[in-house]
């Protein structure tokens, strides 16, 4: 290994300044690694981002590098200017899934950390914005002895490419009290039961799962997620009068009624004379803004469940598309609530494995097929909670209508039955 | 590979958090009563048995050597039981369920550089992606836009200055990896692809490459005598959807490749429905190593957020009220024709009634 390192000015302008900076630490693995292999990376590695930062230009190229068994899981990266910095040439990132929740103990960091710079770069990063632990920067060679090391203390690839990718899930019930749901048994029961699909992949694109506790969607799971699974509950709110007394006490009536009963999207509250509130419960959407104002004072209620959003993702190809509702309530209690979610995520990925074309996200699908045909493939009811309007347009056929209408009738006498 | 490796993957998938997570969040799993903001940075969670935990949350430069990652570590076997955990904008969380290590903790941590905040109605850590340092097509290093940005953020990050909170992304190009945000600071195209016809038929699959695109505007094509793929320049929307599968069409250019920014964008449904961000500026130089145009944006956008929004409001609940023409007005953002959407659905952004502001 040479002892010169490549003259960084560009960068060095980077490490000036309050917050932390990434080139200051790319440094210290150029300058103070005891491992030569580790620090002669690093300088090559400043040497091409340097070149980047002079040219405005980035010089990787995907490939193909794999685990013996999986197809996924390894961004693969090799340097187009390899000659000019051939130590970094080879610079593959392994995705690997973290807890669910994204807890660690410094011990496990620790045992990682030493993995790592066995066998990789030394750099990583917690988390990408799929969520995994991206190890960036591992040859080829050793992209596969860096995952023996970890797969056998407990770590697993995550997913890339058409493949089933890495959830993520909030804090949630550990450390949250807006909680509705058991996030991360909710999270490792869909990731663990399409490990294959993780993988191997062989999906139309991309499909991901995201879990929020909440209304909050702290994961932002509506918008950056196939599949969202969002914490609510349909019994009435809790509230406590006197911590309600209590808030307004110590920020002023004007307060309260400015920043909390005039926000409720559907009128639902109104502070009486008496400084209590009172909760229109039937018309209160749950949309957690009074609860994150009067944390102390409002709460969930007890009948705690999920709710299905589907079709989330980012501009290409059609354009952004949020999730919506495919499914307004289920429980997620028992092991037979768990099993119907799971049944629900299956028939969903293999309907769109069916129908969806080459690269077409699954809401890119709904999108071009209507969601009714989504609905009746994979065996869910309609729902008014699924649209914010009825269609608009006199351009319909509406053939079976005593046939739907005797279906909702139905429906809504089964679903009567089941609450009596 | 396969012949030196007989060794089958432990399909173990996504590991079970619990075995990480500190014993009083353990203890009190799904049974917190409430949390208070003891000061930025700092959350305290009670138990409805009366156990509490106090949070500390530290940024950092998200891309760690392992020298800052035994630094956390370190921090964290001293003063906060071994236990963290990283939100998903790449804050560190500590946990501890004794007051009094708080202060010597923060204390800790901003001795060893990091930065104590991110909490509340704060700025918070911008999420963004890989850039120049990894990605195969970016078009600028969202790392660096970051750090030079949040150098002159630190403020707004250690304090509860803003109205709501404010949750900033950047991306390198406009597939948007970076997400939603209130303030999303995104690379912007603006040039067709410059395609290196010897290179096409040899690494592209056409076909595949042609349906890529969201107009229409890829054809197969001869080109000196060699199969490759011609672009019509003027039905091109410069969006870049072409370069991952055929890295021969160039969309990148040192000079052509801006930076534009959206507001408004918001992942809960907190009030409102959750929202997509807007185009607010664009033609902003993509300008290494310190990108001084862009947070310059971002700044004067803050600032009148920070002036003009009332409490609780998010930038979309801010721009709802004010209307459009204030909002253009407050920050002094041009207002030019490529803010009037022409994609599908477009007519939906389109004022069809008389409110109109003066």
């Amino acid at each position: 290994m040479t002892k010169q390192t490549h003259p960084t000015p560009m960068l060095d302008e980077l490490e000036k300044g309050p917050w932390p900076s990434f080139v200051s630490g790319i440094k210290r693995l150029r300058d103070q690694h005891s491992d030569e292999r580790v620090s002669g990376v690093a300088n090559d590695l400043l040497g091409q981002l340097e070149h980047s930062y002079e040219t405005r230009k980035g010089y990787w190229k995907g490939g193909t590098v794999s685990v013996f068994g999986y197809g996924s899981g390894i961004i693969p990266r090799f340097s187009e200017v390899a000659s000019a910095f051939p130590a970094s040439k080879e610079f593959h990132t392994l995705r690997v899934q973290p807890p669910a929740g994204n807890y660690y103990t410094t011990d496990m960091l620790r045992q990682l950390a030493e993995s790592w710079e066995k066998w990789g770069s030394g750099l990583v990063t917690f988390h990408g914005q799929t969520g995994n632990i991206m190890f960036i920067g591992a040859s080829t060679e050793n992209t596969q002895h860096f995952f023996d090391d970890i797969n056998d203390y407990g770590w697993d690839l995550g997913g890339a490419g058409p493949c089933v990718r890495t959830g993520q899930s909030c804090v949630g019930a550990a450390r949250c009290e807006q909680s509705n749901i058991d996030e991360m048994r909710i999270h490792r029961t869909l990731l663990n039961n399409f490990t294959d699909d993780v993988h191997r992949p062989s999906l139309p694109y991309k499909f991901k799962f995201k879990v929020s506790g909440c209304p909050n969607d702290c994961m932002n799971s509506i918008e950056r997620s196939d599949f969202a699974i969002i914490g609510t509950w349909r019994d009435d709110m809790k509230v406590d009068q006197k911590e309600v007394r209590e808030y307004v006490n110590k920020k002023g009536r004007q307060y309260i009624v400015d920043n909390v009963i005039t926000r409720c999207p559907t009128q639902a509250l109104s502070l009486a004379e008496d400084d209590s509130l009172e909760v229109d419960n039937r018309n209160c959407v749950r949309c957690m803004h009074c609860l994150n104002v009067m944390p102390k004072a409002l709460s969930p209620g007890d009948d705690k469940g999920a709710t299905l959003l589907l079709g989330g993702k980012r501009t290409l190809k059609i354009g952004d598309l949020m999730g919506t509702v495919i499914v307004p309530f289920i429980k997620l209690e028992t092991p037979e609530d768990f099993e119907r979610l799971v049944e629900i995520a299956e028939s969903t990925i293999d309907f769109w494995a069916e129908n969806g074309l080459e690269h077409e996200r699954c809401g890119e699908m709904i999108e071009r097929i209507g969601l009714i045909n989504f609905l009746e493939g994979v065996g869910l009811d309609v729902d008014p909670n699924m649209i914010t309007d009825p269609r608009t347009s006199s351009y319909v056929r509406t053939d079976d209508w005593e046939d739907e209408a005797a279906k909702w009738f139905e429906h809504k006498q089964t679903k009567q039955a089941a609450t009596a | 590979m396969a012949k030196q490796h007989d060794r089958d993957p432990i399909e173990s998938g996504c590991p079970d958090g619990l075995q990480y997570m500190h014993p009083v969040m353990r203890r009190n799993y799904g049974n917190w009563a409430y949390h208070e903001d003891p000061r930025p940075g700092v959350l305290k969670h009670v138990a409805h048995g009366g156990d509490a935990i106090w949070t500390v949350r530290a940024g950092t430069q998200r891309i760690l050597d392992v020298f800052t990652l035994r630094k956390l570590c370190e921090i964290g076997d001293r003063f906060a039981d071994g236990y963290v955990r990283f939100t998903i904008r790449s804050n560190i969380e500590y946990m501890v369920s004794d007051e009094s290590k708080v202060m010597p903790l923060i204390n800790a941590l901003e001795d060893a550089g990091f930065v104590v905040g991110g909490t509340k109605n704060s700025v918070t850590m911008i999420s963004h992606t890989q850039g120049w340092l990894h990605c195969d097509i970016p078009g600028t290093d969202a790392s660096g836009v970051v750090k030079a940005m949040m150098d002159e953020l630190v403020e707004e990050f250690k304090n509860w200055n803003m109205p709501n909170r404010v949750h900033m992304t950047t991306s390198c190009c406009q597939i948007n990896c970076g997400g939603q945000g209130d303030i999303a600071i995104n690379v912007q195209h603006t040039k067709p692809p410059k395609i290196n016809h010897d290179l096409v038929s040899n690494v592209c699959e056409r076909p595949s490459v042609v349906a890529r695109c969201p107009v229409a505007a890829i054809r197969p094509a001869i080109v000196n005598g060699k199969p490759s793929l011609e672009v019509d320049e003027k039905k091109c929307i410069c969006c870049g959807a072409c370069y991952p599968p055929c890295p021969p069409m160039q969309i990148n250019d040192p000079e052509h490749t801006k930076l534009a920014i959206w507001v408004g964008g918001n992942h809960s449904n907190a009030r409102g429905k959750p929202t997509f961000q807007k185009l607010v500026a664009a033609g902003i130089p993509n300008n290494p190593p310190r990108w001084p145009e862009a947070t310059a944006v971002v700044k004067k956008i803050l600032q009148a957020y920070k002036e003009d929004a009332k409490d609780w409001e998010r930038i979309n609940d801010w721009i709802e009220r004010i209307g459009w023409p204030r909002f253009f007005e407050l920050t002094e953002l041009p207002f030019t024709k490529y803010h009037i959407d022409n994609w599908l659905g477009a007519r939906r952004s389109l004022n069809a009634s008389t409110h109109v502001r003066f």
